[in-house]
């Protein structure tokens, strides 16, 4: 009895604590990194007075905000209103039980992996909505309308592009998809170039998705202040916050794991340790992914709100739906063969 | 030791309630916005017996389409709403006789139907995709697009025939209503709309030092 439960409860929740406190980790790095190369970017300093070269800033922010009172706004729905956050965040971090760091590291080898993340990442949407609505503010109700209806178009335009994946992989399996990404041509067997538009695709939809520059009129400040959470303060304020940036850290993972061949080596076996797949080429490709959400942040001005339904539902869907067919004439006449 | 089937016996209990509960709750509570949420939990706990059941597809699949998209739709279109709740009460004393006859009806279709199966003694199989040594996914694929492809491709015709009509139905034209094309903004030649002047650079006749000249030539 006492081994069972040490064995189904207490190592799986030892686990669940070693991925999730590295990402909360690595969303406190990436904030500040974010300030600094955007910093960079704009010919300023970023925040160089916390700590060494500003390294604490975002603790002392962390610290900042969960010392705040939490404002329950007037007639406010007081029980969604305490909700949202979490319903934002809970998404946001079950979906890297499926996550393969490398060719054993992974907390659930599950069948459906794939599909698991899709559930995941359509259900982080009920938490802006629930915001939104819970706040009793107009600012807020029309962020989070914002925010549902460009969720959902993109998620269209995702999903496709998991299906050309999983016709050249065969299979919904996370791990599988990168072993069928493996193969003698190293770098040229990647997902990336059968499905070069897809993989295009995938990435701007997950920066819509994520509701990040320049997909962000969920909280567009010129017009709608800070949209679904303008209400929130404090650690609620923080929790969202949090979630976001899971999730960005989220989307740069899959589409390394999706596209670019996860743990993978681009160099051959007999290059030496460079040449072994291993867990640090996935984190050295979901860093570029992770660095290219904030280049795309200081780079791009803001989409207007009717342009970026047009580019959702009259460029990357068709794309996407002709793409479906493409992979598939690629893996019926053997052009693409998984895990060779 | 804790007896896998007995647990999940409980879990079949535990989830059974919730949605039943949750169900219930879909027509009791008096915000409708509570409503469409209690109607989502019903979803997901009828995903979870599906995943007792080792359904795993369907599982995540309800979750995505109903939960993800349909039900984020519905909460869309609640919020936007403004219902007045005293109206939507008066209509309960009137319906509850239909509301009634409709449950009735339902029960007696079911009850019949699990008679049937007791009078076959049809009890289920063993689970095909365990048995074909496939996952559920790979084998519900081959199942619908070898054996039931034909079903399959009237349902899809079906559906699409459905977006079609609605689209159809509330497509309409205003006529003066200004909007801008995409296709013909990109094609646009600069050439077309501005005309860059070529003029030789000049010294200013007569520089006046109480009147700043507009347009400043450079020497």
């Amino acid at each position: 009895m006492g081994e069972q439960i040490l064995n189904q409860v207490i190592w799986p929740v030892i686990y669940i604590l070693c991925i999730a406190v590295p990402v909360i980790l690595a969303v406190a790095m990436f904030v500040y990194w974010e300030r600094k190369v955007i910093g960079w970017m704009h010919v300023r300093m970023g925040p160089n007075k916390v700590g060494p070269l500003g390294l604490l800033q975002a603790f002392a922010d962390v610290v900042k905000l969960l010392v705040k009172e939490v404002i329950l706004p007037t007639n406010a729905n007081r029980f969604l209103y305490y909700l949202a956050p979490m319903l934002a965040l809970v998404p946001a971090f079950a979906a890297w039980a499926v996550i393969p760091f490398n060719d054993k590291l992974v907390l659930s080898n599950a069948n459906a992996g794939l599909l698991y993340l899709l559930a995941m990442t359509s259900l982080g949407v009920y938490g802006i909505i629930l915001a939104g609505w819970a706040s009793n503010s107009r600012y807020a109700l029309l962020g989070a309308m914002r925010s549902a209806a460009q969720v959902i178009s993109y998620e269209l335009a995702m999903g496709l592009c998991l299906v050309c994946v999983l016709v050249l992989a065969g299979s919904l399996n996370l791990t599988d998809i990168v072993h069928a990404q493996a193969g003698h041509k190293g770098l040229f067997d990647w997902f990336w170039l059968p499905l070069l538009p897809v993989f295009v695709i995938y990435f701007i939809s997950g920066v819509a998705e994520t509701n990040r520059a320049p997909f962000d009129v969920a909280e567009g400040e010129s017009e709608i202040v800070a949209g679904f959470h303008v209400e929130y303060s404090g650690s609620a304020f923080a929790i969202f916050f949090l979630a976001e940036y899971a999730n960005m850290i989220l989307v740069s993972f899959l589409a390394s794991i999706l596209f670019l061949g996860g743990w993978l080596s681009p160099f051959p076996e007999t290059w030496g340790f460079i040449g072994h797949g291993s867990f640090l080429w996935l984190f050295v490709k979901a860093f570029v992914f992770a660095f290219m959400f904030l280049w795309f942040r200081a780079t791009f001005p803001r989409y207007r709100y009717d342009q970026i339904m047009r580019l959702g539902w009259k460029v990357f869907i068709p794309i996407a739906i002709v793409w479906v067919l493409v992979a598939g004439c690629l893996k019926y006449y053997g052009l693409v063969v998984a895990g060779a | 030791m804790i007896d896998p089937n007995l647990f999940q016996l409980v879990c079949f209990y535990a989830f059974g309630i919730v949605t039943v509960g949750a169900a219930l709750a879909v027509i009791t509570l008096r915000n409708t916005v509570h409503a469409v949420l209690a109607l989502v939990l019903t979803f997901f706990s009828t995903a979870c017996i599906w995943m007792l059941a080792e359904a795993e597809f369907l599982a995540i699949a309800l979750i995505v389409v109903y939960v993800g998209a349909v039900m984020v739709l519905f909460l869309f279109v609640v919020m936007m709403l403004d219902i007045d709740l005293e109206r939507v009460r008066e209509g309960f004393v009137k319906f509850l006789p239909v509301g009634l006859i409709v449950a009735l009806v339902m029960l007696v279709e079911m009850l019949a139907l699990i008679g049937v199966r007791a009078m076959h003694a049809q009890t289920m199989g063993a689970n095909p995709a365990t048995a074909a040594d496939q996952s559920n996914t790979a084998w519900l694929g081959t199942a619908l697009y070898t054996h039931y492809l034909l079903p399959f491709e009237i349902a899809a015709l079906i559906l699409t025939v459905g977006v079609v009509v609605a689209v159809a139905l509330t497509l309409r034209h205003r006529r003066g209503a200004k909007y801008q094309s995409a296709s013909e903004q990109v094609r646009v030649n600069p050439r077309d709309r501005i005309r860059v002047l070529k003029m030789e650079a000049v010294r200013p006749v007569e520089p006046q030092a109480t009147e700043q000249p507009a347009q400043e030539t450079k020497p």
